[in-house]
């Protein structure tokens, strides 16, 4: 079990496979769940991506990489997708698509941004915006195999409807903590005013050094470098740390 | 005749692919300039967004090895290197120093792996043998 292989793929040279879309959901705004059926899916570990590649007409192709956002499911696969605008492909995916519509994915891929149900530690989840989605395929998985690990959440979001998945994430979940945060507004009656991520936020939520938690952290870069920072600062071992940044604006 | 809504458009900024036909680093110096400026840059993912293209080389997961950095000798995963790209290739630097320990990059037929800034790759592989 200790291999560094990913599971389902040993030996077995990745190949693009040929997903189809069986149904999308609104998130938020700027923001869609696309379901996908892919027949032959291996399964995949929380937290793992996969590659899109998208050709367009005239033969020009790009790829890019999108988080899973469901827990394993058979064939079923669900990516949640923020629109970037001036994006060149993101607001394809999150506006013109159509129910029955084909996309050419390889993948599960990524061995290290994943947690694995056999981890006994506490777990920290650190969002910005759609960072969200690999870590809320943790809290799924979590949720799914009815473990008990205790699990933090704090999620940071502009506004109050940039939230994803939020009535999934206010429903009872035993042993997880969801702690929103708003960097631009708030909603009416919030004790805290709108700034982005402190020491302070950090500290409410970090385990203390002593428990040998691990802290996942997604986001855009410059939010991912500025949250690891703190915990750092907090005590928490770097090497506890794992991080996946999706660049300035994450197309 | 338009185009229906739902196909994938060209737009005006599109990333190209343009490998040269023979190494595309073969004019390059064996060492690495290290220029770096920590403070204002974050136009940069990490090492997890390789796990893609190195799956098409490698049969073990390559972003969860230890790789050590020819620069400043820092160790650590491969999922930790600052990416950038994406084309004409995927170039992954040091976070600590800046070295660009590996390049990859994808022709149509062939792929380039450039790996002049990696002392080595530690793979974990469990006690199976």
């Amino acid at each position: 079990m200790a291999r560094a292989a990913v599971s389902g793929r040993l030996g077995e040279r990745l190949r693009w496979r040929v997903a189809t879309l069986v149904g999308q959901r609104v998130e938020t705004p700027a923001a869609r769940t696309l379901v996908l059926d892919v027949p032959g899916w291996p399964g995949h570990l929380a937290g793992q991506h996969v590659d899109l590649r998208l050709t367009a007409e005239d033969g020009y192709s790009t790829q890019r990489s999108y988080s899973i956002a469901s827990a394993p499911d058979g064939a079923s696969l669900e990516l949640t997708v923020q629109r970037v605008s001036e994006g060149e492909v993101s607001p394809y995916l999150a506006q013109d698509l159509l129910d029955g519509d084909l996309l050419e994915l390889r993948g599960p891929v990524g061995g290290w941004f994943v947690w694995r149900p056999e981890q006994s530690e506490p777990i920290l989840l650190v969002a910005g915006g759609s960072g969200i989605v690999p870590l809320m395929a943790m809290i799924r998985a979590r949720r799914q195999l009815g473990v008990t690990t205790p699990f933090r959440l704090l999620y940071s979001v502009r506004t109050p409807e940039d939230r994803m998945y939020v009535d999934e994430l206010q429903a009872p979940d035993p042993g997880l903590e969801v702690t929103f945060l708003y960097t631009r507004q708030v909603p009416e009656d919030w004790p805290r005013f709108p700034s982005r991520i402190t020491e302070k936020d950090m500290a409410a939520v970090a385990w203390p050094p002593s428990m040998l938690a691990t802290s996942y952290i997604c986001g855009p870069t410059a939010f991912v470098e500025y949250a690891a920072d703190l915990l750092v600062e907090l005590g928490q071992p770097p090497d506890r740390i794992r991080t996946e940044r999706f660049g300035p604006t994450g197309d | 005749m338009p185009e229906p809504a739902h196909h994938f458009q060209r737009s005006a900024h599109h990333f190209q692919h343009t490998p040269h036909p023979a190494d595309p680093f073969a004019d390059e110096p064996a060492v690495t300039d290290v220029q770096y400026d920590d403070a204002v840059d974050d136009d940069y993912e990490d090492g997890n967004a390789l796990a893609g293209p190195l799956s098409e080389l490698f049969a073990v997961d390559v972003v969860s090895a230890q790789g050590q950095c020819t620069g400043c000798g820092t160790t650590g995963p491969i999922a930790q290197l600052r990416v950038y790209g994406p084309g004409p290739g995927l170039v992954a630097r040091c976070p600590v120093c800046g070295q660009v320990v590996l390049r990859v990059v994808r022709g149509t037929e062939s792929a380039w792996l450039d790996l002049r800034g990696t002392v080595s790759l530690q793979f974990r592989l469990g006690a199976d043998r």
